[in-house]
């Protein structure tokens, strides 16, 4: 007690951290989180921002037409009724590109970060839970490929494999792959010592029950809080490859691209630059918004 | 402390070491004959013949790995494909080049950082914070060279006061030097800057409701030496995130030189990839990581330095 | 006059589930030389009462009431400038946890000399010689050694005798003691106490110590109030808490009330997470302890007991006072 910088504790406060008010039943718990998350405005707005780019992203083609179709007669149009965002060099909607491009952006996204995890969640919880000659080895494979700045990696990666939105993916994934890994065993590691578990392993149940029934559950908050954090960092790491011409090859509309060809008619037409930046920032903004409202809510221990 | 410095060493000269052996590897997961990868495009006979001794192709794996080792240690990178001049000799020119745009950006990202988070942290809660906090959001979420593009739309095709691109040595041109290093810097800084703001922040908002800031101001210490209490115990975060995001920033330095047509290091190896030139990537991405690892152990270091419990450990009791 | 009065003193805090008043109408006086004990359970509101007197409490979320006066001076009506001159040079604090409470990237050295030169305005050079004169003062040995060591350095009975260093080094003239020694080894507790029994008889500083353990208060306080959810519901001489205790809640302290009962409120410390569950945020007009209480009858329920004088400066807030185990029912 008697931080005077915090509310006092009063005595009774006690079953506040005792281990059955970590476990409320479910459906009270889900609740509880909801409107603990419903309550902080910024998150709401993230979550907004994060539908409409996945609205965009499933509906775009039916909305916004065909991104490649070209229009040589109305070649780096301002905004109009016909372009809401104008046309670019080529006479294709700037719409529709952008439509286009929140689909490869979010594809990007979500696969790399889905791919990582798919690997290093059972590879993090195993070195975790195991401990033993299995962690080293695996922490020690994680610091060499931590040696690698991502985007020398993914620029080594682009020379061997070739540039393509696969190969774009597969190297955001192992870019990813490090982080996951690390949280995956800090939440195994941590879990093994609690009791419910203890239990659990002087009961006999099977290790991968253990970890499946277990460990893999209550790893899941911190986990979920990563992945908000990790899909606007592969989102910008697309966007970035394909900028260098590293990553999705044109005519594919990708945010990137669309960036690369705004540049040499800055002077001309800003707004061609304008509206793909605008829409990376957006989404990773959203992204960054609804991963601080879920951290606060999911995972308070790991703090800001 | 010393203990410490030999042994955090020798685990970055382990990672060395796997590191270059996935360099190593990688030339060779190429299909293809890799004298005929390293000789670039229709090279004759006698070069793929001078590579092929030269390198020990025909060696089995580990030895061509030693040979590559010893190769490097000498020196010897190879040959660029594209235009015949050693790798080593590229890379020397280049390097300075983008040292002088990454040291320039995270002095920018520390001052606006770390002053930055200092305000929003002691005004919590108040509209510096949330200025502050807002504009750190917005930093992380916008990437380089969008910021780059509206950089040069702004300062160079607007306003005409910067040059949009173009690089002059610091040695032919100081001043010129500068005048066109600024927006590269302070684009590759902005993001910096968000980073360290929002670690400074929180930081240093943990400390500041630690006991011993508490115990300051029962001294009746003023606010400003109870705020430079916790920021001294800060100050080992702002260092850990510096070293955190390095990989980010050499990824920026690659984006912002390729916007800014600045001939270093990143220009350098995006360049390569794109005219297939295996001899400058595989050595750029040798020479990025060796920096990168060495950085980080200085990083780990200077952290240790910072932590009173860490430099001592082992000196006393 | 008193050195220093307290009078009405009221805490509330704003917290997510409501207002908590730690605090209710807390009164006492503390005389020069004097050793005052603040006695209760965790969370009754006697850290809270010490740390409201420099001001210490902080934040846009509490509302003080009440009044605090050092020599006739109200507190409360000081600028933050003029209240950091009395800080650590009128009234000074050693807090509960000698672990944290010192800043682990300075020397101690330098952090008992920071009091000096803040308030004596010495010199670095002569702040470290008095840091080494206090570090002797309060029974740290090879003190000229002790005084370039960092906090991981040393101890938590060492780390205690420095933060009472810091404490005593401008010579206060009151000294908050909070749970001293709660968090150090039995076998070290006893040499603190000492420390801070000699400065008071030395340099005549008075003490507020706050402590939820009786044996600590029989040894070194003149005076005691009982605290029972931020309110006074004893205050007494020593001798008269320990011979003659009247509220049943001390009783239940000393450990006359049946083994229970002693379980809930006697020497078991509950255990102390800030902020989880709703704390108490009515003041309902009724006895707080009635609900454990072996004496309780209808009437602790309908009005809250007045604190009266049961003999010269003994002053008991009960309807049933005695200092009988069971009965009065």
């Amino acid at each position: 007690m008697s931080n005077p910088f915090n509310p006092p504790t009063i005595a009774g406060a006690a079953e506040a951290g005792s281990p059955e008010a970590a476990v409320l039943e479910p459906a009270r718990r889900w609740r509880r989180l909801r409107q603990r998350f419903l309550r902080r405005r910024m998150a709401i707005i993230g979550l907004a921002f994060v539908l409409l780019f996945l609205l965009l992203a499933l509906m775009g083609p039916l909305v916004a037409g065909d991104p490649s179709e070209q229009h040589f007669d109305a070649v780096l149009q301002g905004p109009s009724f016909a372009h809401p965002m104008g046309t670019d060099d080529l006479g294709r909607d700037v719409f529709a590109r952008i439509a286009g491009g929140a689909r490869v952006s979010l594809l990007a996204g979500v696969c790399s970060t889905a791919l990582a995890m798919l690997v290093g969640v059972p590879v993090g919880l195993v070195a975790g839970f195991y401990r033993g000659w299995v962690d080293p080895i695996i922490m020690r494979l994680n610091d060499v490929m931590l040696a690698f700045p991502f985007l020398i990696f993914a620029v080594g990666l682009a020379a061997i494999l070739g540039a393509s939105l696969r190969n774009v993916i597969i190297a955001l994934a192992v870019a990813q792959f490090p982080a996951v890994l690390r949280i995956a065993r800090g939440e195994a590691l941590m879990l093994r010592e609690q009791d419910f578990l203890a239990g659990a392993i002087a009961d006999g149940t099977r290790d991968a029950a253990i970890i499946a029934r277990y460990v893999l559950p209550n790893s899941l908050n911190a986990l979920i809080v990563q992945a908000t954090v990790a899909i606007p960092a592969a989102i910008i790491g697309e966007a970035t490859l394909s900028f260098l011409g590293l990553g999705v090859q044109p005519p594919t509309p990708s945010w990137g691209v669309m960036l690369t060809h705004a540049q040499p008619y800055l002077a001309q037409a800003p707004l061609l630059a304008l509206f793909p930046g605008l829409a990376i920032a957006l989404v990773t903004l959203g992204f960054n918004l609804l991963g601080d409202g879920l951290r606060d809510v999911l995972d308070p221990r790991s703090g800001r | 402390m010393g203990q410490f410095i030999l042994r955090r060493s020798l685990a970055s000269l382990i990672v060395l070491f796997l590191a270059s052996i996935m360099v190593f590897l990688g030339i060779r997961a190429l299909p293809g004959d890799p004298a005929l990868v390293l000789a670039g495009e229709s090279p004759d006979a006698a070069t793929i013949a001078a590579i092929r001794e030269q390198f020990g192709l025909d060696a089995p794996l580990p030895v061509q790995y030693a040979n590559y080792v010893a190769q490097t240690f000498q020196g010897n990178l190879g040959i660029s494909t594209k235009d015949r001049i050693p790798v080593a000799d590229i890379l020397v020119e280049r390097l300075p080049v983008t040292l002088e745009l990454t040291s320039l950006a995270i002095l920018v990202g520390l001052a606006i950082g770390v002053s930055a988070g200092i305000a929003s942290a002691v005004r919590r809660g108040r509209s510096t914070d949330y200025v502050a906090t807002g504009l750190g959001l917005f930093g992380l979420s916008v990437p380089h060279f969008w910021l780059g593009l509206i950089a040069i739309l702004v300062f160079a095709v607007k306003l005409r006061v910067l040059p949009a691109s173009g690089f002059v040595g610091l040695g032919e041109d100081p001043v010129e030097n500068v005048r066109r290093m600024v927006l590269p810097a302070l684009v590759l800084g902005t993001g910096l800057s968000a980073v360290i703001m929002r670690q400074t922040r929180s930081a240093l908002l943990g400390q500041l409701s630690a006991d011993y800031v508490r115990t300051a101001r029962s001294k009746g210490l003023s606010r400003s030496r109870e705020i430079r209490h916790g920021l001294r115990n800060s100050l080992t975060t702002v260092v850990t995130v510096l070293g955190l995001q390095l990989g980010a920033l050499i990824s920026g330095a690659v984006v912002t030189e390729q916007i800014f047509v600045i001939p270093g290091f990143g220009k350098l190896t995006v360049d390569a990839v794109l005219s297939r030139n295996y001899p400058v990537i595989q050595g750029a991405v040798l020479v990025t990581v060796t920096g990168y690892v060495v950085v980080n152990l200085l990083v780990d270091i200077t952290y240790a330095y910072l932590n009173p419990r860490l430099r001592l450990s082992g000196a006393s009791e | 006059m008193s050195l220093l009065e307290v009078e009405h003193l009221r805490v509330e805090f704003a917290t997510e589930d409501g207002a908590v008043i730690a605090v209710k109408d807390v009164s006492f006086t503390l005389e020069a030389g004097e050793i005052l004990a603040l006695v209760g359970e965790s969370g009754c509101g006697k850290s809270v009462t010490a740390m409201s007197i420099p001001r210490l409490l902080s934040g846009d979320d509490l509302t003080l009431g009440g009044s605090v006066r050092l020599n006739g001076v109200d507190l409360a009506a000081l600028s933050e400038r003029q209240m950091q001159e009395i800080r650590g040079k009128e009234i000074s604090v050693v807090f509960q946890e000698p672990m944290t409470s010192l800043n682990p990237a300075y020397t101690v050295g330098h952090q008992i000399g920071e009091v000096l030169r803040r308030h004596e305005g010495l010199s670095r050079r002569q702040a470290t010689a008095r840091a080494i004169d206090l570090l002797e003062l309060v029974g740290i040995p090879d003190p000229r050694r002790r005084v370039q060591s960092f906090p991981h350095q040393l101890s938590g009975g060492m780390r205690q005798r420095v933060m009472i260093a810091i404490a005593v080094a401008c010579q206060p003239k009151v000294l908050l003691a909070d749970e001293p020694t709660t968090a150090l080894d039995v076998t070290v507790q006893a040499g603190v106490l000492d420390v801070i029994q000699n400065l008071r008889d030395s340099l005549g500083t008075a003490v507020i110590l706050i402590t939820h353990d009786l044996g600590v208060v029989a040894d070194v306080a003149d005076r005691v109030v009982v605290m029972y959810s931020g309110r006074r519901v004893e205050q007494a001489p020593v001798q008269a808490i320990f011979s003659r205790p009247q509220h049943p809640y001390t009783v239940g302290l000393l450990g006359a009330l049946p083994a229970r009962a002693v379980t809930q409120g006697g020497r078991r410390r509950l255990t102390e997470i800030p902020g989880m569950v709703p704390p108490p945020t009515s003041d309902p007009d009724e006895c707080q302890f009635h609900s454990r209480c072996p004496r309780a009858t209808s009437a602790c329920t309908l009005e809250r007991p007045p604190l009266g004088e049961v003999a010269d400066g003994h002053l008991v807030a009960c309807y049933h006072p005695g200092p009988g185990g069971h009965s009065a029912r």
